[in-house]
């Protein structure tokens, strides 16, 4: 039984082993290349004459509008991130402590939306920034992404919010608490843990996303991220490989130490909000 | 408005039934009305001030045009004709249909404040029959405090959610019914409701049908395969690292984990590079290590797809691997001892115990990494455009729905009825996953709803 045991952890040491190099072979790759002199692509993860020259051509605005992307990108994540934190939240509140007229069907209603992406209406989006002369602004595309974060992360606050005892509401409103003091005193400090991966969900929705800014966005120095690095490397010829790599460095490493940071609450957010039991 | 109050004392109780109820239902046909039968006299000025002003701001809107054209009559007529004079200073069928849904909508909630006016009117009056003490002013304040909170608080995300998710839907919905396309656009000519049109020609036209075909069918199949290998990996890796005596454990989890963490963008376009053809490192390195030729990634369809589906498994299993540990944890131990006692093997344990322990706990969430997968537009669009071209079709060899819809709406000579339709179709495929998804999850089952 015992010599099972170590055979089995053997064997599960060389599937770990086997499998850490596969998911750190491309980010090694990637740092790699964007130390790498040149413009095209090498197969060595060590060059043989590193250089910087790529990050520092990234934030000269005569090579790369890389910078500005970076802002738009991080602007538009996060008053996205605060503004559907908000109203995610509150939504998410009311559906789960109040009964009024509406509420049923208006679950149902999101229930429905939350499975319909919001850019299967791509023309119509566009035809209505087009009338509203809101097409190549930010403010538009943080209005669409707070706006079809609604369905599906109200469902996750309100999962999350069943979960906390009415008790306590009850006991605060005893004690004359008002509507709003309880949610803000009461109940949001007992949900962190939802209210971090709603967070967490909103700031990479709107740094991934790639169609509804391709669409909205079309000057150059307004895009983001995605589509920025997406051009860097999608032309028929002369595409810049290691000015993309270092762009991607960039880009993915206060992505990967946020999350690191947030992980423990959003784990177990998304567990009670979503699984059931 | 519940009106909780005492009845009067029985010596005042007049002989005679009233009806005031139904009068004051009937009078609120003119808003505000009712109410003041009813002697409330603030509450009807209120009610009447509202919905008079309501459709006096919307009646332009609603019957008479908000100034696109000068033959424009209005949202709800421009919705039904989509204009009758085209031109760039006339009728713009697409902005008609537009004004028109807001109308509707608008409309909607008119009446629904309608309505709402004339059941209190009725309500108030039920009591006062009864014989029940009125609320009194203050009483009534504070009742629509406590009543209105709910509402007050929805609705600027209920606008928002208007505006940028359940317009647009609607929009798209009732463009698949018409022949909206690029060489049939206004302001030059204008678009006329077409009926199913646009389904039969999916149905009917070869080039169409063999196109959708293809793509459904790719879809179902990269839905699937990349779905269930997410899953499957996910699931296998959670338990490994879950074992009893491993070491390292922390390292290994946070270093599998860094695939979730790093933007997917950001990954897929690494890849992409990773997979060219002629200089990526799988053709130049890789492949020829393990003695095996190069393979056309980026132009043979199947190796796209097959690098698609490998791709998505990097990508999507850490979620799942994090999911899982979080309930491997809470499986009780002596579930496992007893399965030891009776002479189970660890596959027995893992089969009979494990395994229908995890999809049990997490089946709504798996339900969703299906439905995330079979919209999964990011990584087929960057990886390859939905390429590579395939001849005889719209769409390219790895094109999924939603990327074809993509192409058919924004690419050239754009089709919009018929990607329209085609969202239509898919749409429903989505909503008979989501009926099925949310009679399982808890938040819903509380609900005791569909």
């Amino acid at each position: 039984m015992k010599k099972q045991k170590r055979i089995n952890l053997a064997i599960s040491y060389v599937i770990l082993t086997l499998a850490s190099i596969i998911i750190l072979y491309p980010m090694l790759w990637v740092v790699g290349t964007s130390f790498n002199p040149g413009r095209t692509i090498t197969s060595t993860i060590i060059p043989a004459n590193p250089t910087f020259i790529h990050y520092k051509n990234l934030f000269d605005l005569t090579i790369s509008d890389y910078s500005l992307w970076y802002v738009n990108t991080l602007k538009i994540a996060f008053i996205t991130m605060a503004l559907s934190v908000v109203l995610v939240t509150i939504t998410g509140y009311v559906f789960s402590r109040y009964r009024f007229v509406g509420r049923k069907n208006s679950l149902v209603l999101f229930l429905v939306l939350q499975m319909v992406p919001q850019f299967v209406a791509i023309i119509a989006i566009y035809v209505l920034l087009n009338m509203l002369n809101l097409l190549d602004t930010h403010t538009a595309l943080i209005l669409l992404y707070a706006g079809g974060a609604i369905p599906m992360n109200t469902y996750l606050a309100k999962g999350y919010f069943d979960t906390i005892p009415k008790e306590l509401d009850e006991a605060a409103r005893m004690d004359g608490a008002g509507h709003l003091r309880i949610f803000w005193q009461i109940i949001l400090p007992l949900a962190k843990p939802i209210v971090a991966t709603i967070a967490l969900f909103n700031f990479m929705g709107p740094f991934n996303d790639f169609i509804l800014a391709s669409l909205v966005l079309r000057s150059p120095e307004k895009q983001t991220l995605a589509v920025g690095l997406y051009n860097m490397i999608s032309k028929q010829f002369d595409n810049n490989f290691t000015l993309f790599a270092a762009g991607a460095v960039l880009s993915a490493l206060p992505i990967v130490i946020l999350f690191f940071m947030f992980q423990r609450y959003f784990v177990s957010g998304l567990t009670a909000g979503g699984t059931k039991g | 408005m519940a009106a909780i109050a005492n009845p009067k004392s029985p010596d005042q109780r007049p002989d005679k039934p009233t009806n005031h109820a139904r009068n004051a239902g009937l009078l609120s046909i003119i808003p505000g009305l009712g109410q003041l039968y009813n002697k409330q006299y603030a509450k009807a000025v209120a009610f009447f001030i509202v919905v008079v002003s309501y459709f006096a701001v919307n009646y332009d809107l609603f019957f008479k045009g908000a100034g696109a054209g000068p033959g424009d009559r209005g949202g709800l007529w421009g919705l039904i004709t989509l204009g009758e004079v085209p031109g760039p200073r006339n009728d713009h069928s697409i902005f008609l249909m537009v004004e028109g849904i807001v109308a509707l909508i608008l409309l909607f909630f008119g009446i629904a404040f309608y309505v709402w006016n004339i059941r209190d009117a009725y309500r108030v009056g039920r009591a006062r029959d009864q014989h029940l003490n009125l609320p009194s002013f203050q009483m009534q304040l504070r009742n629509l405090r406590d009543h209105g909170f709910p509402y007050l608080m929805l609705i600027p995300s209920l606008i928002l959610l208007v505006f940028t998710v359940i317009l647009p839907l609607i929009f798209t919905f009732l463009i698949a019914f018409t022949n909206y396309r690029y060489n049939n656009a206004p302001p030059a000519k204008l678009v006329e409701w077409v009926g199913f049109e646009n389904f039969t020609r999916i149905f009917e036209i070869d080039i169409f049908r063999d196109t959708f075909v293809g793509v459904l069918g790719w879809t179902l199949v990269w839905t699937v395969a990349s779905t269930t290998g997410v899953i499957a990996i996910g699931i296998f890796l959670a338990v490994l690292l879950n074992q009893e005596g491993l070491r390292f454990r922390r390292l290994f989890r946070s270093i599998l984990i860094l695939s979730w963490a790093v933007p997917a963008f950001i990954t897929i376009l690494i890849f992409r590079s990773m997979f060219n053809e002629s200089f990526g490192v799988f053709n130049t390195t890789i492949l020829p290590a393990l003695g095996l030729d190069p393979v056309n990634w980026m132009t043979d369809p199947t190796a796209t797809r097959t690098a698609l589906v490998l791709i998505q498994w990097w990508l999507g299993f850490p979620f799942i691997m994090t999911l899982m540990t979080g309930v491997l944890q809470s499986i009780p131990g002596d579930l496992y001892e007893a399965a030891t006692i009776d002479g189970a093997t660890i596959f027995d344990k893992f089969r009979l115990i494990t395994l229908p322990m995890l999809l049990f706990a997490t089946a709504p969430i798996l339900i969703t990494q299906f439905t995330f997968n079979f919209n999964n537009f990011n990584i087929i669009y960057l990886f390859n455009g939905g390429g590579p071209a395939v001849p005889g079709q719209t769409a390219g060899g790895t094109d999924i729905l939603i990327s074809w819809i993509y192409k058919l709406s924004l690419g050239a000579n754009p089709q919009y009825g018929l990607a329209a339709a085609i969202t239509l179709i898919l749409s429903f495929f989505i909503m008979t996953l989501a009926v099925i998804q949310f009679r399982r999850t808890k938040s819903f089952k509380d609900e005791d709803m569909i």
